[in-house]
């Protein structure tokens, strides 16, 4: 839409004209301009600055719809209305049905916590066909950091739809429909994309996995605006690929500890003195999600995973169709598993604070 | 007060000064046919310079212009006191935060809430979006919403439940004040809450722009919208834009647009805006993004942050608001008052 060439846009000739002579070819060069200094470049005065940009305006802007129409676009046009039902009750009723379609939905937590194994859950979930609750189509997986076991994959698959994964050739059909890439640089990661939008129009990918994001920007760029920028980038491109092609992305985010004891405040608020103080035991740690501010604006759904007290919990941090819960889990031979399908609400600062007791409790999963 | 200020192309200007007009002065005392011949233009050219002449000079006092009630464009204070009055509020649906705005947010103004993320600010945009269509009768606007989104953080299904708790709430009013069972019959249904929002899904800054400048005639052609949301105003100027100062000049610009939109319709806008850490006094603080000089561009402006356990909303900046804080909490059903022991209104 940006991009369009102000000459193909039914403007009269004669001011069509005096924009390419001035070089201002695209939309995007003409809006990037204030009124004013389109009237100096282009010599010409106020009332026709104003009516050409009018007429470029309408022709760039987006079309209108209404809140009904969209609604009853999703129920129609997409199943279950638009989400990805993640089989976990609890955090698909929460969601409205499961993960939505269109846009991102970040999973962070510390190491070891279950992420990747949720993300293999989804990629299988995405794979099935209508009939067992999947969306039928195929999944392509970044892995960044080698950690897809197509093994584990087929155990979930076992273990949660037997009477599919046993039939034969079914577990080759449903393994075969979940493309990995491994990009080793944020070059070449940027490029996978580029290739991935491709694919996304001419075959039937319904979901798309990026593990972990954070390993790829935190190794490339020294600390600072071009980290920044590169990440800006990045969250833009997928923001608008999840929005074009209605498919859920899922991201996984590292963490790192916090610089400083307290949460990051606003100049208008009271110093610390009134913050209670936790008190923390020795093994835990503080820590918050990597990538920074910016990105947790840009995503849309943050599930924070999290170990307290030697209980795994995934909470609901960040949901514009729910309250901020939290659900317990575990990590069984097949997949994650909600122990209570309920939540616990959660308020305040409890809500993106990220806990993690020592290496210990982690390993100490069933499977 | 010169020529440099009439709206006329660089080369007609260059022209009129070089012929010796100096001033707006020179300019309306001479004829359409002598200014023609002199600057070597048509005759409507030098008319159409006459008439923006004698409009600007209007606005000079030092020309002697004896009518200065009637400057043009201006209004006396008292006149804007009385329209005031009746300015017309949008409620957020919690008492305790439409208490500190003084009735709600205003129409006619533009206002900036920001946070971090997941304090509800797309919450407490959806629920301004349903709670303008109140009909009259139950002390709201009967208006329609413009509902602009950048982020893709608009759910339908929440919009949906936020109708339909806005509905309930509605009958449950008119039971209490009114006997005849007939009446109290709320005549809305949750679909045409959902019709009446007009939403614009924008994927860059050029149309971010281009929207802004497209609502003059979007909202001609549909004069009953009275509020303009957009949600959020930041994301896509904070992605990739290399040149700070451009980005500058862009933002005032749209927020200038916007607030004559306000006050051309009566209608009330209101810009969600994101955070960003800033390095102040010796340690790092929360601010709202975008920059200091986009801070000076809006009427209002509230922060949203949480305080301990609990949501709470700080009026910034306001030309006629107290500073004040109140909590206020997102439910199910939308955004209510906070259900927290101490719910004194805290003055700052």
């Amino acid at each position: 839409m940006a991009n369009k060439l102000i000459k193909q846009m039914g403007l009269p000739n004669s001011i069509a004209n005096i924009f390419t002579a001035r070089n201002i070819i695209t939309a995007k060069d003409a809006l990037s301009l204030t009124e004013f200094e389109l009237m100096e470049q282009l010599d010409v005065g106020m009332a026709e600055v104003k009516s050409a940009m009018a007429h470029i305006s309408e022709v760039v802007c987006p079309p209108c719809q209404t809140a009904l129409l969209l609604m009853e676009q999703r129920v129609r046009d997409e199943r279950s209305a638009g989400h990805l039902p993640t089989r976990l009750r609890g955090l698909d009723e929460a969601l409205c049905g499961g993960l939505p379609f269109g846009v991102v939905t970040e999973l962070v937590g510390p190491a070891g916590i279950g992420k990747t194994q949720f993300c293999l859950k989804l990629s299988l979930l995405a794979s099935l066909p209508a009939n067992c609750g999947g969306l039928d189509g195929r999944v392509i997986y970044i892995d960044v950091e080698s950690k897809f076991s197509s093994r584990r994959l087929i155990q979930i698959g076992i273990e949660n739809f037997p009477e599919i994964f046993l039939k034969k050739g079914m577990a080759q059909e449903m393994a075969g429909r979940i493309v990995i890439l491994r990009p080793t640089s944020l070059s070449e990661f940027t490029e996978s994309l580029h290739h991935v939008q491709v694919s996304l129009l001419q075959k039937q990918v319904k979901l798309l996995i990026i593990d972990s994001m954070a390993a790829l920007v935190l190794g490339e760029h020294d600390c600072g605006a071009s980290r920044q920028q590169a990440l800006g980038w990045h969250v833009s491109f997928i923001k608008s690929l999840a929005e074009f092609s209605r498919i859920p992305i899922v991201v996984t985010n590292q963490v790192r500890s916090q610089i400083g004891d307290e949460p990051l405040t606003f100049s208008f608020q009271a110093r610390s003195h009134s913050i209670k103080k936790e008190d923390r035991a020795a093994y835990d740690s503080h820590l918050v999600a990597a990538l920074g501010i910016n990105w947790a604006h840009a995503v849309t759904i943050r599930l924070v995973l999290e170990a307290r007290s030697g209980q795994r919990f995934i909470k609901l941090a960040k949901s514009p169709i729910s309250p901020p819960l939290a659900f317990p889990f575990n990590i069984t031979s097949s997949g994650l598993v909600l122990l209570d399908d309920d939540g616990i609400e959660m308020k305040g600062s409890e809500i993106n604070t990220i806990h993690c007791q020592g290496q210990k409790a982690l390993f100490n999963s069933e499977w | 007060m010169e020529v440099g200020m009439l709206p006329i192309s660089a080369s007609k200007r260059g022209k009129l000064l070089a012929a010796g007009y100096t001033s707006l002065h020179s300019i309306s005392r001479a004829s359409a046919s002598q200014l023609a011949t002199d600057i070597e233009v048509s005759q409507d050219e030098a008319c159409e310079i006459l008439k923006y002449a004698s409009q600007t000079s209007a606005l000079d006092p030092s020309i002697g212009n004896s009518n200065t009630s009637n400057l043009y464009g201006g209004q006396t204070a008292w006149t804007m006191l009385n329209e005031e009055k009746f300015n017309t509020r949008i409620t957020t649906s919690c008492v305790d935060l439409d208490n500190i705005l003084g009735g709600g947010i205003t129409c006619k103004e533009v206002t900036e809430l920001g946070g971090v993320p997941g304090i509800g600010k797309t919450q407490i945009g959806i629920q301004l979006a349903v709670n303008v269509q109140i009909p009259l009768e139950y002390g709201g606007l009967g208006g329609k919403a413009i509902y602009i989104d950048t982020e893709g953080s608009f759910m339908v299904e929440r919009v949906l439940q936020i109708a339909e708790a806005c509905i309930e709430d509605m009958s449950e009013y008119s039971h209490h004040f009114h006997n005849n069972v007939q009446d109290c019959e709320v005549k809305m249904h949750p679909n045409s809450i959902l019709e009446n929002i007009f939403y614009f899904r924008v994927c860059s800054y050029t149309e971010q722009i281009a929207l802004v400048n497209y609502l003059d005639k979007f909202i001609e052609e549909h004069k009953d919208v009275k509020i303009i949301i957009i949600d959020s105003v930041t994301f896509h100027f904070r992605q990739d834009f290399e040149d700070m100062a451009l980005r500058t000049r862009l933002l005032n610009e749209m927020a200038l647009k916007l607030m004559k939109l306000a006050r051309k319709f009566c209608s009330a806008v209101v810009l969600l805006n994101q955070v960003t850490t800033k390095y102040i006094e010796g340690s790092y603080q929360l601010t709202l993004a975008l920059g200091d000089s986009w801070s000076h561009s809006c009427t209002n402006r509230i922060i949203l942050f949480w305080n301990g356990d609990e949501r709470h909303a700080y009026i910034d900046k306001s030309p006629s608001l107290k500073s004040a804080s109140a909590a206020y909490s997102v439910t199910t059903r939308g955004i209510r008052n906070s259900n927290s022991s101490c719910k004194r209104i805290k003055m700052v």
